[in-house]
């Protein structure tokens, strides 16, 4: 019988859950979501990570690579606070005093709120590999726009046993700073490489129309013009047979969203546009042994060649 | 109308607008005129206050904003709802 609807869903989610913990790939911490990796699931993170790193070797970008996380007040101006506060993971540490500390602890023990006690630190988990890139850009760009190699480890608070929705994950980017059009080209550009790139390690994918998750009614409408817009894209792949295909890069143009708050200008003194390309590491990892299996050893020679040529 | 002057004070104050709204008529493009995505959001929100009104899910899209014509057929349909 073929599984169907949601608890259709829930049981290939399951299984394939099952299938990674048993393997021994990811390491479950208790934290729904959060995982530590095996040497042979990084390994293929690993491997990933430097792939990326060769299939735009001919792009001249800037390497850099930031913390996983970032300054609060940067977070707030590019209007991350404004449209995703359910997907914060805002910094906290204490200040208090001894007697403060005592029901802390006490707090703890009894696992009672925490809360109260702490006090929000200056920084904020980065939602995005790029986050961090845009405040460092102010200023005015060269001729030709700026081109830069970001890769890390982010944070978005959406507890869930999908393994495909991790909280802590790794994306690995290419964003491109300059004129509108040049932004809209290295969107385009990097959609037709990322599609190439990951048909070539034999995953079926294809792109689509996407909106990010903004939060409330004004998210909606947010979202609703960004379709509209085709701002965004997603590459897809399908994963578990009765539901949607699972987006496993994005595409997204941003207009001058990053641009207009931190001062970035372009040679002609226009404020500039920016867009970036993702791929999501630990989601393309997961549907290579989603597909292939969870054994690398034992996935097709020429998705093994591209991997580790 | 009263509607209507509600609806340009609004756009004045929330639409960001590149031009003076006094010159846009009824069918005048507002994203053309300078509202962006974001500003169309706290247009909608301010309408939203200004007739104590709130739009159903399916208005909640950029077509519906993008007109001072478009605005008043939509304002007036939720007033009709009641």
């Amino acid at each position: 019988m073929v599984p169907s609807g949601a608890a259709g869903v829930n049981e290939a989610r399951d299984r394939f859950r099952a299938d990674l913990l048993e393997a021994g790939l990811l390491i479950p911490t208790g934290v729904d979501g959060l995982y530590g990796g095996s040497e042979r699931y990084e390994s293929v993170v690993r491997a990933l990570d430097d792939l990326i790193d060769r299939v735009g070797a001919d792009q001249r970008a800037r390497m850099i690579r930031f913390p996983p996380v970032m300054p609060w007040a940067n977070f707030v101006a590019n209007g991350y606070l404004e449209s995703f506060p359910d997907q914060m993971g805002s910094v906290h540490g204490f200040g208090g005093d001894q007697r403060q500390h005592a029901e802390l602890v006490r707090r703890a023990e009894h696992g009672e709120d925490r809360g109260p006690l702490l006090r929000a630190t200056d920084m904020v988990l980065r939602p995005a590999a790029c986050h961090p890139l845009y405040p460092t850009m102010r200023g005015v760009l060269p001729e030709e726009g700026c081109r830069v190699n970001v890769s890390g480890t982010c944070f978005r608070h959406e507890p869930s046993t999908d393994p495909f929705r991790m909280q802590v994950f790794r994306m690995h980017e290419y964003v491109y700073l300059g004129t509108p059009e040049r932004a809209r080209d290295h969107r385009d550009e990097w959609l037709r490489r990322g599609i190439d790139t990951l048909g070539r390690l034999d995953l079926p994918v294809e792109s689509v129309v996407a909106n990010d998750p903004f939060f409330g009614r004004p998210g909606r409408m947010l979202a609703a013009n960004q379709r509209d817009e085709e701002l965004k894209f997603e590459i897809v792949t399908p994963v578990y047979a009765s539901e949607p295909p699972t987006a496993i890069a994005s595409a997204n143009c941003h207009l001058d969203h990053f641009g207009r708050p931190f001062g970035i200008e372009t040679a002609r003194g226009d404020v500039a546009h920016s867009s970036c390309f993702g791929f999501g590491l630990d989601r393309i990892a997961l549907a290579l042994f989603n597909r292939h299996g969870t054994d690398p050893n034992a996935w097709p020679a020429a998705a093994r060649s591209v991997l580790w040529p | 109308m009263i509607v209507d002057e509600t609806i340009r004070q609004v756009l004045s104050e929330h639409a960001r607008l590149v031009v003076d709204v006094s010159t846009l008529d009824d069918r005048a493009d507002l994203f053309a005129a300078g509202m962006t995505s974001h500003s169309s959001v706290n247009v909608m929100l301010a309408l939203e206050d200004a007739f104590d009104i709130e739009f159903s899910e399916e208005m909640l899209k950029k077509a519906t904003f993008e007109s001072i014509g478009a605005i008043r057929r939509a304002v007036q349909e939720m007033q009709a709802r009641g």
